[in-house]
């Protein structure tokens, strides 16, 4: 994918509750890199920024019990969920209160109907299964399952949407194309399209170019609906932009290239829409991650084990 | 129960008698539905009776373990059959990495009731990638369980144990069983009495003379190669008088000595035998384990046979001089003894 600068679309505002939702994942992020630069975070993480949007405007139309399976960029996925940054702070700094213990991390994060592993592909065919399971059972669920642009070089994701679009799964497949893998660009990791793959198995296809959290939703929730009553697999793929590095410290992109990125940013948009009540909004979340990250740095490290 | 009944037959009712039993186990994998059945016939009659949780699939290893470790993820008990175990290579990630990890790396215990069937072993002329025995490639993997089919057990236990146990297992089965009797009373091979050490649903077969006391080879076996390892042991005791146990496990790792450590100190010298190729393989896991336990009775270094460090070759007098024999398992027992 071609990055071309343009202006910062013009977004319509959001209610307080996905505000807050886009900014929870934006500033957790953030103080993840913060952490990283003061030494303070051992291993690895990948952040979203740039794709928060995505599953938060995901997150109302998909059920409690749909299956979401998520990725080694799962940050936002989870948070546009649960809203438990402490949750999750807790588990990639390994202190009490790790929503799996410690023993996940950053990658690999398994809650309710929720989970994510570090694998690019793998969990495309466990989703597969999953809704088997929803439809054999007749339960109005779906299993939604988040890949990058990079994911389609597995074989895996090609297995399962064959047999997703065979036997009339309820698979919803969100490709985040933030036009870059790690460091490789897109144009030297896909020959064709998303699109075109997605219609070599007959299954239909969406494709999101806005930021506009309504828009999105408005243009989603019918087909999403189809995935979920009729059985019919769907591919949404997201033209988004990484704006961070591909973990910490590796963005090895040309500087123009990420500034642009950084112009097609959602947050200047959401801003110019309501600006006295985003910085209110923006405040109070940057404030409550402060806190967040002070309270989980203070905890005891788990004491590890399996319960 | 009949007397006359093939492995595969019993193995066939087992898998009968456990979809029957819970309404959420499912079988899925290539070619698995009637009138064919599966390319060895395991799988007969499953769809007819069961018909939406038989499941036949493109040729998608992967996917096939990844379906499976969805219903798996969902509170099902899916059976994953590789149609050649040499196949199962294609399944490794989601194995190794989904079905063996999702167990424990969440911090807490997540049952994960899953077992895959893998047809293995040569002496059916199928050639390199059709004839190999893969479980080396599986050994040490944290909650991964390995099984192989023998002529011994009654499947029904076994597959419910491995079902109900709520970590990922892989059976292995010796294709050239499939067709071979079972044996369950009376002697074996005329000489040999069978009985079952150890507890639970996996317990250990022995073979042992009758009459004789304590034995002066003890050789261990998995399922596959328990014909071939009597036979050498009868022909050791018929043309030498020397008189060897054989022990046939169900479960092959984790591997459980226990039940060896004792008769294995009292005669001092064991053997044991696989179908893989040397390195890094089972036997040298269980003779690892012999040496921790028995070190101070061993009158000799732990035995190995394994196969030729070699492919697999199609021709039959070719294939003949890279597989485990009865007769090079009797020649390494009488070097043993020796």
């Amino acid at each position: 994918m071609t990055i071309t600068a343009q202006a910062p679309p013009e977004l319509r505002a959001l209610d307080d509750e996905d505000l807050e939702s886009l900014l929870l994942v934006r500033h957790f992020e953030r103080k993840l890199l913060d952490l990283f630069a003061a030494g303070k975070l051992n291993g690895t993480t990948h952040t979203c920024l740039g794709q928060e949007y995505v599953p938060v405007s995901l997150n109302p139309l998909l059920a409690e019990d749909d299956f979401v399976f998520s990725n080694h960029r799962g940050h936002g996925h989870y948070l546009a969920r649960f809203a438990d940054p402490a949750g999750l702070l807790a588990e990639i700094t390994g202190r009490e209160g790790a929503v799996c213990g410690g023993v996940g991390g950053s990658q690999h994060i398994f809650r309710g109907s929720y989970l994510s592993t570090g694998i690019q592909g793998e969990s495309l065919p466990v989703a597969a299964g999953a809704a088997l399971h929803f439809k054999r059972n007749e339960l109005p669920l779906l299993a939604a399952v988040y890949i990058g642009d990079g994911t389609w070089g597995e074989g895996s994701v090609y297995e399962a949407l064959n047999i997703a679009q065979l036997w009339e799964l309820p698979l919803l497949v969100v490709v985040e194309n933030n036009g870059i893998s790690q460091t490789t660009p897109s144009a030297a990791n896909m020959a064709g399209t998303v699109r075109g793959r997605a219609e070599a198995f007959g299954v239909g296809y969406h494709r999101v170019t806005t930021h506009d959290i309504h828009r999105i939703r408005a243009e989603l929730a019918p087909e999403i609906e189809r995935v979920r009553h009729q059985h019919q697999p769907l591919v949404v793929e997201f033209e988004t932009v990484r704006l961070g590095p591909h973990s910490k410290g590796d963005d090895t992109r040309p500087a123009e290239v990420v500034e642009r990125a950084r112009q097609r940013d959602w947050y200047g948009g959401y801003r110019a829409a309501d600006p006295e009540r985003f910085d209110r909004h923006d405040h109070k979340v940057r404030e409550l991650i402060d806190l967040v990250a002070a309270d989980v740095l203070e905890r005891p490290l788990v004491s590890g084990g399996v319960a | 129960m009949k007397r006359n009944e093939r492995v595969g037959e019993n193995l066939n009712r087992a898998l009968h008698d456990v979809m029957a039993a819970h309404d959420d186990t499912f079988l899925i994998g290539e070619d698995v539905l009637d009138p064919y059945g599966g390319a060895f016939n395991i799988t007969k009659g499953l769809s007819d009776r069961f018909g939406d949780r038989v499941l036949t699939t493109p040729i998608s290893e992967n996917a096939i373990l990844g379906i499976a470790n969805g219903l798996a993820l969902t509170g099902n008990k899916p059976i994953a059959e590789m149609m050649f175990g040499d196949f199962i290579t294609l399944a490794f990630d989601q194995i190794v990495n989904f079905s063996a990890k999702s167990v424990a790396m969440y911090g807490r215990q997540h049952p994960m009731h899953l077992v895959v069937r893998c047809p293995v072993g040569g002496r059916r002329g199928y050639g390199p990638t059709h004839s190999q025995s893969p479980q080396k490639h599986f050994l040490g993997v944290p909650d991964l369980h390995l099984f192989e089919l023998s002529p011994f057990h009654d499947n029904t236990a076994v597959l419910n144990g491995m079902i109900e146990l709520g970590k990922p297992s892989i059976f292995f089965e010796d294709k050239v069983l499939y067709t071979e009797r079972r044996h369950q009373e009376g002697l074996v091979a005329d000489l040999f009495t069978l009985e079952f050490v150890g507890e639970g649903p996996f317990p250990t077969a022995r073979l042992s003379i009758d009459g004789i006391g304590d034995p002066e080879l003890v050789l261990i076996a998995p399922g596959g190669l328990a014909g071939r390892a009597v036979e050498a042991a009868r022909e050791l005791f018929l043309s030498h008088e020397i008189a060897c146990a054989v022990y046939v496990p169900s479960a092959l790792y984790p591997f459980d000595v226990s039940v060896l450590a004792d008769p294995v100190a009292r005669a001092g010298r064991v053997c044991v035998v696989e179908d893989a190729p040397p390195g890094g393989s089972w036997g040298a896991e269980v003779a690892h384990q012999l040496y921790s336990h028995c070190w101070q009775s061993l009158r000799a270094p732990v035995r190995l046979v394994h196969s030729a460090d070699s492919v697999i070759p199609t021709a039959l007098h070719l294939e003949r001089d890279v597989v485990v024999s009865s007769r090079s398992v009797g020649s390494a027992l009488r070097e043993l003894v020796r």
